[in-house]
């Protein structure tokens, strides 16, 4: 499934749950439906209006990757 | 609605007070507030706590009795509104909706929180249930990161600058350095804000507000009665409060929030005033770029300005529409559940003339904007001279 980023941001200072992954990258993707989703970015860093891929979801988080 | 006013405010310091807990800090503001408001415990009708974690940050419920058996008041209705950081604003909210509907002549609202016995870590973990749990958050979504991209979406859509958002940071400081009761009284340049250690880019420390303790208390009394009780009594002219999504990503626009929008809307309609005519206010600062946005939502400046205008001075002390002078949730602090409280407390200690260096020449009507979460809760209350 593809989308593009409506926004996003790299987080350096998080909860004890997300410590081991700073930093990184959280998006509001919107999806080709129109549906939002909050998920994370994976690879490399996305910017506002990309179009990324969703590549999985675990535990209902989607993770997306920048599509080539 | 009957008229209400506020007949008496009560703080303590803000900042970090290793040796102090939920109890003492609330007995402090609430003993500091009867005696401004020249009222005896058993004057009290009803008691508002407004707490945002108590049971999380202190491990103790069941706070609104808790607080006011503490402060003497016995028997009478106590109850704790959460709202996450519009708690207290809430409280006071319904107080005031209490007073004016006839119910009472007399109630306390109290602010409180303890947060700094918890770490870092921790506090970001408790502030963060104060979103979707099921959806952001669970993606590794923090407060900071919220607004982080509520910033970057803003700078995309607008123009938006990092230097602007410093800009309210740095007048806020300066706000801060002046007040005795505030926690960072801190002077800080442009150039420091700008190479904060990152939190959430685009934000910096020094765009985030402040983990502090610390209590605010106010009496409401009807109209009527106010000058029984004070010879100073400021005039709640209009209140409201609205809601909307807990996430972001249920939002269609981030860039502007329309809890406030509707909140203001309605606030202004009850007290027939127009955003031109409110002299000065305390805005909820959680991070820069929410004073940004609730200048633009309030209708102080045009859609997209708000960056730009904080960077000229528009609210500065000595600029067209003052804003923070207390020094706002960036320098003052933010005790989450007492900045809805302390928000009035500021705004009266104002009209009353009683601001010291930070008084303003013209303060006769001010606002006070609480925003709870990512925007979810808003109150927006008017205050002006009776």
């Amino acid at each position: 499934m593809m989308g593009a980023v409506y926004t996003e941001t790299v987080v350096y200072s998080a909860p004890p749950a997300f410590e081991k992954d700073v930093p990184y990258q959280v998006a509001i993707v919107t999806l080709e439906s129109g549906e939002r989703v909050t998920g994370r970015v994976e690879g490399a860093r996305v910017s506002i209006d990309d179009r990324v891929v969703l590549t999985e979801t675990r535990d209902g988080v989607p993770f997306f990757r920048k599509s080539e | 609605m009957r008229p209400v006013a506020v007949v008496g405010a009560g703080k303590t310091r803000f900042g970090a007070f290793p040796d102090r807990d939920l109890l003492s800090l609330s007995v402090e503001a609430g003993e500091k507030c009867l005696q401004n408001a020249h009222v005896s415990p058993f004057q009290v009708e009803a008691f508002y706590l407004g707490n945002f974690a108590g049971p999380s940050f202190v491990g103790q419920n069941h706070l609104a009795p808790y607080v006011s058996n503490a402060l003497q008041i016995h028997d009478v209705p106590a109850t704790r509104i959460e709202a996450a950081c519009a708690s207290s604003g809430s409280a006071f909210f319904h107080a005031v909706s209490a007073v004016g509907a006839g119910l009472y002549d007399v109630v306390m609202v109290l602010g409180v929180e303890k947060m700094t016995s918890q770490s870092t870590a921790r506090v970001t973990e408790i502030l963060a249930s104060a979103g979707d749990c099921g959806g952001e958050m669970k993606a590794g979504s923090t407060f900071p990161s919220l607004f982080a991209m509520i910033a970057r979406r803003h700078m995309h859509d607008f123009g938006t600058k990092r230097e602007h958002l410093a800009a309210v940071s740095v007048k806020n400081h300066a706000n801060g350095a002046l007040n005795p009761d505030a926690h960072l009284r801190k002077v800080i340049t442009l150039e420091q804000a700008l190479a904060g250690k990152m939190v959430a880019d685009p934000l910096t420390v020094y765009d985030c507000s402040l983990i502090s303790d610390g209590a605010a208390a106010v009496i409401v009394a009807a109209g009527d009665r106010a000058r029984d009780f004070s010879d100073k009594p400021v005039g709640v002219l209009g209140i409201a409060q609205a809601s909307d999504h807990l996430a972001l990503d249920q939002k269609s626009d981030i860039t502007t929030f329309s809890a406030v929008k509707s909140a203001a809307r309605k606030a202004y309609e009850m007290a027939g005033v127009h955003p031109a005519d409110i002299q000065f206010g305390e805005l909820h600062d959680c991070f820069t770029i929410a004073e940004i946005i609730a200048l633009e939502d309030l209708g102080f400046v045009p859609r997209g300005q708000g960056g730009p205008c904080s960077a000229a001075g528009f609210t500065a002390r000595g600029g067209a529409k003052p804003m923070n002078t207390s020094g706002g949730l960036k320098s003052k602090g933010h005790p989450v559940g007492a900045t809805g409280v302390a928000q009035i407390c500021d705004v009266v200690q104002q009209i009353r003339g009683e601001a010291g260096e930070r008084q303003l020449a013209r303060h006769s009507l001010g606002l006070a904007q609480n925003l709870g979460g990512s925007g979810a809760t808003c109150v927006v209350s008017i205050l002006g001279e009776l």
